[in-house]
């Protein structure tokens, strides 16, 4: 099968798989790309993780990197299209008939239902994004201030982020 | 949202372009800052709801928000121009860093850089969760706000942490909140209900390294009769 097909299979497969994030399946991913497919060996896809966590934008983009790798910047496209697409299309359906049901009653114990779980989450993302990140006393400190800095002033993220980077270069 | 009016697709475009292009460590702080504090095209409560659909829902959380955020205003090209802006700049990135492969990752000046980078970036993580936290584990339940108060342009929400600060600095509009936050009241504001499982779900994952398809799927049930039954 052509690398671009095989490609869009995986990542259409995933995207549908991802609840809650695509964080979620990360592990999946490392599986069927290093040992079911081996695209790679898992230390290039450490570092590909690596890469996509220091370039902006969404977490999603792993799979662009890994597309990339697989089949140069067109796999990069299919993959981040393959991982899109299914999962778009299903939340747009979804959100219309969200709209739709407003003042239903089943819909407003469905949300009540999901907004402490979804609040949950996101304050457990946060967790263990701290956990791998702060190795030292010193980044745990970043944390804290940025924390702060975003809860209690209006400083655009921003200055909170390249803060945090001159304070990681000073340190070393 | 459907009394307000519709933004074009070059607002959905260049919006979604803004929150994606300064995105670093995840872009929900940024979307939410914008959409919610800056622009005012939700309301905090708002957000909470779209943010949690598309959490439910398979795929990357912000780009499902961007797919539906988008569609709700202008149909399936509004979808498409909300995720292109927020993608195109990323993806551009991301993809000319994968082609230099990582040469200059492996320099220690550029690794603890970024490891500072990312210790401030999960910090806007944190602070974001608080603030979505924040109003659920309050006792303005969604099922008890069927009337709500008129929203002042680009005020400061009065749900945010942040309006705690001195109540010198406070627009005027908080002071209902400050109010209630200062009087013995405050305890009885809690909803015990947002606060259990919200603690349910931080715990299954942090402290039981439960996945989170799992978490919610389990989850799930026990919320919906709690809140079927309060």
């Amino acid at each position: 099968m052509a690398p671009l097909v095989q490609i869009a299979l995986l990542f259409g497969k995933l995207s549908l798989l991802a609840v809650g994030g695509v964080n979620s399946t990360l592990p999946a991913i490392e599986r069927e790309v290093v040992d079911g497919r081996h695209w790679m060996t898992a230390r290039a896809f450490a570092q590909i993780f690596a890469i996509a966590q220091s370039a902006p934008g969404p977490n999603m983009l792993v799979v662009v990197l890994v597309g990339q790798k697989v089949a140069g910047v067109a796999g990069g496209v299919v993959a981040a299209l393959a991982m899109l697409l299914p999962a778009g299309v299903l939340v747009v359906v979804a959100s219309g008939l969200w709209e739709r049901f407003r003042a239903a009653r089943w819909r407003r114990v469905l949300q009540a239902a999901i907004l402490p779980i979804t609040a949950g989450l996101v304050l457990a993302a946060a967790a263990v994004l701290v956990e791998a990140a702060d190795t030292s006393f010193v980044l745990a400190a970043v944390t804290a201030a940025a924390t702060w800095a975003n809860l209690r002033t209006k400083w655009h993220p921003l200055w909170v982020l390249a803060g945090g980077t001159v304070v990681g270069l000073l340190v070393w | 949202m459907a009394d307000r009016e519709k933004l074009t697709h070059g607002a959905l475009f260049s919006g979604f372009f803004q929150a994606g292009i300064i995105g670093f460590g995840g872009v929900l702080p940024f979307a939410r800052r914008l959409m919610v504090e800056k622009w005012g095209w939700l309301t905090a409560e708002e957000f909470n709801d779209l943010f949690s659909l598309c959490q439910f829902m398979p795929g990357a959380n912000i780009v499902n928000m961007a797919f539906a955020f988008g569609a709700r205003h202008q149909g399936v090209s509004g979808a498409a121009a909300a995720v292109t802006g927020l993608l195109a700049a990323p993806m551009a990135i991301v993809l000319v860093l994968g082609a230099m492969c990582g040469r200059f990752g492996g320099i220690p000046v550029v690794q603890h850089g970024l490891a500072g980078l990312a210790a401030a970036a999960c910090g806007l993580v944190a602070a974001t969760a608080v603030k979505i936290a924040w109003p659920v584990v309050r006792k303005k339940d969604v099922l008890f706000l069927q009337k709500k108060a008129p929203r002042p342009g680009n005020q400061k929400n009065s749900y945010l942490p942040r309006d705690l600060a001195p109540a010198g600095e406070a627009p005027p509009v908080n002071k209902s909140f400050l109010l209630l936050f200062f009087k013995k009241e405050v305890l009885a504001s809690f909803s015990l209900r947002g606060m259990l499982v919200t603690c349910l779900a931080f715990g299954l994952v942090v402290i039981g390294h439960v996945s989170l398809p799992l978490t919610m799927l389990v989850l799930l049930p026990f919320s919906l009769v709690l809140a079927w039954r309060l």
